[in-house]
């Protein structure tokens, strides 16, 4: 019944034809550079529609209009405006900075989001890299980011940088832990690592229904520790605008400030979509055990639609939460990960591997 | 409160300190609370001080005098004057006896601290004095060096002056530097602090980044025309200094002001008040990191903004009330406008409270941290809503009532806690009691002139005077010297906000950083009236 | 009581706005005459995406900055003209709003502020203050008149300027960047004798650097 929904067969037919028409490893580099493109342009599109998307929620939030002069009455192109303009600025190069880290820290940093958001499951078989591990992967990759959020911060050669740096580093090695056990708890119920799979666990209902209690907690726990890992408000404290200027990235300027802007706004959108893929069910429809009708209009509805409208819903709450809540001091950042979440984490894990032995998950 | 000549006991420099600490520790009255230390130059009498002292028990009020030295022998021999520091006796008289010092080249004795304060450490001359050479100091577009020590002087038994230097920040000081350019403080306020980790050890102020000089020009400015810079001290209290001012001159040269420019003061001053609070709301939450209740708070005040335009032409800056009452009549709709306002203010104070009083972040925030003990609020001279938070009743209207205040019914706020939050509620809880002041009034407004007529220029009788008011954010005051001329031989402000970043050192010890941006928001300070 | 009329009040003829608009007629006709296609419409569209993407660099010393936070507020709302974020890293500002008096203490702070930036970066000066000392002109301590220490783009008069004011000249700052040229050419040379060195710190000279207003010398130059 899934099948249309499959991008696999497509994949594999524009595979083989390329490979009638020109040797194998042709096919691969040229499909390989094609792929990689690809990512290149859905992660600037999308970080355009984020950033746009922040700016008009966090607009009707504070009862402003938000951009609305340039690109017409929506203002749709203001951000594309905003990336000229950034690609246009100079780029400071510093006096008594490391050269070499100082250059490489936004590269990592967004590699570490690139390599992250090519693991999303888009929709059935539309997954760029597939792993048996794959959920793994995403989390061994994103903490790519946090080190050169370190490093900016330690070849600026500035105090505000390094602090920030340093405040970075403390929380979000800190939260990789929730995270972790969150996604572990997620991994037992579903049984394996492997994304496609867990989204496929999912057919018959979303996780957060089949875990019901414990799923919840674990989507509440994740909810909180991946805000903390996209450095979002209230736990911005790396950039912590009102204390440290611009935080770890107060010396960068045009185009490598761009990197960390957009990882932000992509990260946020990465965070969402594995939440979306643990407990929301990924590209899978909403079904309704009892009303056929419905279920069969929302089959309709091809997987990449379900999937990017699940997750601009749970990117709407991040943003949300950002634009209500004030910033956490870091004591209290670390008391809420290692005193309350972390413990809370770990007595769902054992919840959900009791109920999991048990049976009693759907 | 008007203070005569009379008024000044006048004291030798040797026995200034026995003198202080005996009123300081006097058993029925003791001046706890000294309100300034005016730096004056006499010219031929010499270099001096006036120590406005204030009794927090009975209110009394008290003003030493004292001449530090025969001006041709203060510069004969060392090219100093001497005074005896009374910073052990008042925590306060430390940061102003630095400023008489920058101001004046009057070295205190015994005060630890002894650089420069609002000027460049390598100014030369005291601005002033009245022989100040107004060229001497050119633009100097070099970048300022900051030295990490200080000098501080001892009065040898023998009468001869030792000078040492104490060590600010050491070596192993991590020292940041926050400002001047920073999102945070509120204006060009820098504060080398001090950290270790992320507690803060220390925190060393530097002011002066926007001193204009106003004092210094208020001397070569007819009466009227210091009127105009005084909005500019602190921008959100622009009716409240004003009116200090106006009060300080009307009653020095015996000028009545009909009542209805009485109401229309001291409703406009609690419109201020209103406005100014909504203000510090807004900024408060924003240097905490929530961005959205900054908006509402702009959203009333511009309501505010909007009746104070119709009436007075200005936003900001109103330049309202003149010598002799106000500059124009209220606008028809401007009763109107005010009750709507009120009744609109009350209904949505909930959302403020919603959004963020009541957020469990907020909260963990500013409970507890930053105390600031009810004894070192009056040593230190902390007033208005943080000497209120700590207990220390000092509000000036209900102590000295002026304008209209000794007439209507309201209540001071005072808190017990001494913390942040205890701060921002006293603020919160005074904007719902101005509104009830201005309901008292807005009804009742007499008819009548709502000026007197006066001369361009006016000529004070000789003698100093002084006025203060509750401005926004404490006790705003005017000392002002008159010498029978149509300028004022010196006109002094009492600075609500420099006794404020003051505190800032005592407060934040031990903090975080991100509570020093907290703490500084409900200090609630604005620089440029500090730097004047 | 006598109630007075509504003063009239006098204000600016709007048709004076209008008169502005040269810059931007200005900038049609050197696209028109004076530049390739490609690179012609390139700098346009560089150009269109700088003047709509203005982040400017909090820098309130006083009273302004505080009517310029009502700018930003809900009801003048800036962020719909693409003045969306302010900056508080001069790194990554693209203008500087001087808000307030700039003293003597603080004028080498703000010169090194504008030296931190990077290019394209402009300079508006609000207040009077900023633009002659204002009311304290006579002071020993206030600058008068910033364009002693940085070029300014510019100038935005009134103790303090209504938003509205504002408005007007942070769209006059968009149409001079419209005439701007990015390709093959730089928009602001800069006084060989006084290298700009963006090293924290650093100065050259006492001297403020002389910088020309390249804008408008270009458009001559093309004129002529």
């Amino acid at each position: 019944m899934f099948d249309y929904y499959n991008l696999e067969p497509l994949l594999m037919w524009i595979h083989s034809t390329m490979c009638s028409l020109m040797p194998e490893w042709l096919a691969f580099t040229i499909e390989g550079i094609a792929v990689g493109v690809f990512i290149m342009v859905m992660y600037a599109v999308l970080a355009i529609i984020l950033i746009y998307m922040e700016r008009k929620v966090c607009a009707a939030f504070q009862c402003r209009i938000g951009p609305d002069r340039v690109g017409g009455r929506g203002g749709l192109l203001q951000v594309p405006a905003d990336v000229i303009k950034i690609l246009t600025k100079e780029i400071i190069s510093l006096k008594n900075s490391d050269k070499f880290l100082y250059g490489l820290a936004p590269f990592l940093v967004i590699m570490a989001s690139i390599l992250t958001f090519s693991c999303l499951p888009w929709n059935k078989g539309g997954e760029i890299l597939h792993m048996n591990i794959g959920i793994f992967f995403v989390l061994a990759a994103s903490s790519i980011g946090v080190l050169g959020i370190l490093l900016a911060g330690w070849s600026s050669n500035s105090k505000y940088t390094l602090i920030g740096a340093v405040r970075s580093g403390a929380m979000i090695i800190s939260y990789e832990l929730s995270i972790g056990l969150s996604v572990l708890t997620m991994v037992i119920l579903c049984g394996t690592m492997d994304i496609q799979e867990i989204v496929a666990y999912q057919e018959n209902g979303w996780n957060i229904f089949k875990g019901h209690v414990p799923a919840v907690m674990a989507f509440i726990i994740y909810l909180i520790a991946g805000n903390a890992e996209a450095n979002r408000a209230p736990f911005d404290l790396a950039e912590a605008e009102q204390e440290l200027t611009a935080g770890y990235h107060t010396e960068y300027s045009g185009m490598h400030f761009g990197f960390f802007y957009l990882a932000e706004y992509l990260n946020l959108f990465i965070t969402a979509g594995i939440a979306v893929t643990l407990f929301f069910g990924g590209w899978m429809p909403l079904h309704i055990a009892g009303l056929e009708g419905l279920n069969m209009a929302m089959d309709c509805i091809p997987g990449v639609i379900w999937f990017v409208g699940k997750t601009f819903f749970v990117v709407f709450l991040l943003m949300w939460i950002r634009w209500t809540f004030p910033r956490l001091r870091i004591d209290q950042v670390l008391i809420l990960e290692w005193k309350y979440l972390m413990p809370l984490s770990l007595l769902v894990l054992m919840v959900m591997t009791v109920m999991k032995v048990f049976g009693l998950v759907f | 409160m008007t203070m005569s000549a009379d008024n000044i006991i006048l004291i030798k420099p040797e026995e200034l300190y026995d003198e202080a600490s005996r009123l300081r520790y006097d058993a029925k009255e003791p001046m706890d609370y000294l309100r300034d230390i005016v730096g004056m130059d006499w010219g031929e009498e010499g270099l001096g001080a006036l120590y406005y002292l204030e009794s927090t028990s009975t209110g009394a009020r008290r003003v030493l005098k004292v001449v530090a030295a025969d001006r041709k022998n203060a510069f004969g021999c060392a090219e100093h004057s001497f005074l005896p520091s009374v910073c052990s006796l008042w925590k306060t008289a430390r940061i102003k006896e630095r400023e008489v010092f920058d101001f004046f080249g009057i070295r205190f004795t015994g005060n630890p601290d002894m650089r420069r304060l609002f000027l460049r450490e390598d100014w030369k001359g005291y601005p002033l004095r009245k022989d100040y050479d107004m060229d001497s100091n050119p633009l100097n577009m070099d970048n300022e060096t900051n030295a990490d020590v200080t000098e501080e002087y001892t009065l040898r038994p023998d009468g001869t002056v030792e000078g040492r230097e104490n060590v600010v920040f050491g070596k192993e000081d991590f020292v940041v530097n926050i400002g001047p350019q920073h999102p945070s403080t509120h204006g060009v306020l820098r504060m080398r602090t001090s950290i270790d980790g992320e507690n803060i050890r220390r925190i060393d102020p530097i002011l002066g980044y926007i001193h204009r000089g106003i004092e210094k020009m208020n001397e070569s400015l007819t009466y009227p025309q210091t009127l105009a810079l005084t909005d500019r001290l602190d921008y959100l209290s622009a009716h409240q200094n004003r009116h200090a001012l106006c009060m300080c001159i009307e009653q020095a040269a015996g000028i009545g002001i009909p009542e209805r420019a009485q109401y229309i003061r001291t409703i406009m001053d609690e419109l201020q008040r209103i406005d100014s609070h909504l203000l510090f709301y807004s900024c408060l939450v924003m240097d905490m990191g929530g961005l959205t209740p900054f908006f509402y708070g702009f959203r009333e005040r511009e309501m505010i903004l909007d009746i104070m335009e119709e009436t007075t032409g200005g936003r900001l800056i109103q330049n309202y009330n003149v010598i002799g009452g106000v500059q124009a009549d209220l606008h028809p709709d401007f009763r109107r406008k005010v009750k709507e306002f009120i009744k609109h203010l009350r209904s949505v104070i909930k959302d403020y409270h919603d959004i963020f009083t009541d957020n469990v972040i907020a909260r963990r925030r500013l409970v507890g941290v930053g105390v600031l003990s009810r004894e070192d609020a009056i040593s230190l001279g902390a007033t208005g809503g943080t000497g209120r938070a700590s207990g220390w009743s000092n509000d000036v209207r209900k102590r000295h009532p002026y304008a209209m205040y000794g007439k209507v019914d309201f209540r001071e706020i005072t808190r017990t806690e001494g913390d942040s939050f205890a701060r921002y509620m006293v603020r919160m809880d005074e904007i719902m009691e101005s509104c009830h002041i201005i309901e008292q009034l807005i009804d009742n407004i007499p008819e009548g002139e709502f000026r007197v007529k006066t001369k361009a220029i006016i000529k004070l009788p000789e003698g100093n005077f002084s006025t203060s008011v509750e401005s926004s954010r404490g006790e705003f005051g005017v000392m002002l010297e008159s010498h029978g001329d149509k300028y004022p031989y010196r006109l002094h402000y009492r600075s609500t906000g420099l006794p404020l970043v003051d505190t800032m050192d005592t407060v934040c010890r031990g903090q975080k950083i991100a509570d020093l941006i907290a703490i500084g928001g409900t200090l609630d300070f604005v620089i440029p009236d500090i730097d004047r | 009581m006598e109630v007075k009329k509504r003063a009239e009040i006098r204000s600016m003829q709007y048709d004076e706005f209008r008169n502005n608009d040269y810059l931007e007629r200005m900038a049609d006709q050197l696209n028109r005459d004076g530049a390739g296609v490609i690179v012609g419409s390139a700098d346009e569209l560089i150009n269109w995406g700088r003047s709509n993407s203005l982040w400017s660099l909090t820098f309130g010393t006083s009273c302004c900055a505080i009517e310029f936070m009502a700018l930003g507020a809900a009801r003048y709302d800036m962020a719909r003209f693409g003045f969306e974020v302010t900056r508080n890293s001069p790194r990554q500002a693209d203008m500087i709003m001087v808000l307030g008096t700039i003293t003597y203490r603080m004028a080498p702070v703000l010169k090194r502020l504008y030296d931190q930036m990077a290019e394209p970066k402009y300079v508006v000066a609000v207040g009077g203050c900023t633009i002659s000392g204002g009311p304290f002109r006579k002071s020993y301590h206030v600058v008068n008149g910033i364009d002693k220490i940085i070029p300014v783009d510019v100038f935005i008069p009134g103790c303090p300027p209504r938003p509205e004011a504002f408005y007007y000249g942070m769209m006059q700052l968009q149409r001079k960047i419209k005439v701007e040229r990015f390709l093959g050419g730089v928009n602001r040379k800069e006084d060989d004798k006084a290298p700009v060195t963006r090293e924290q710190g650093s100065h050259p000279d006492g001297e403020p650097r002389q910088l020309v207003n390249l804008s408008t010398c270009q458009l001559n130059k093309e004129e002529e």
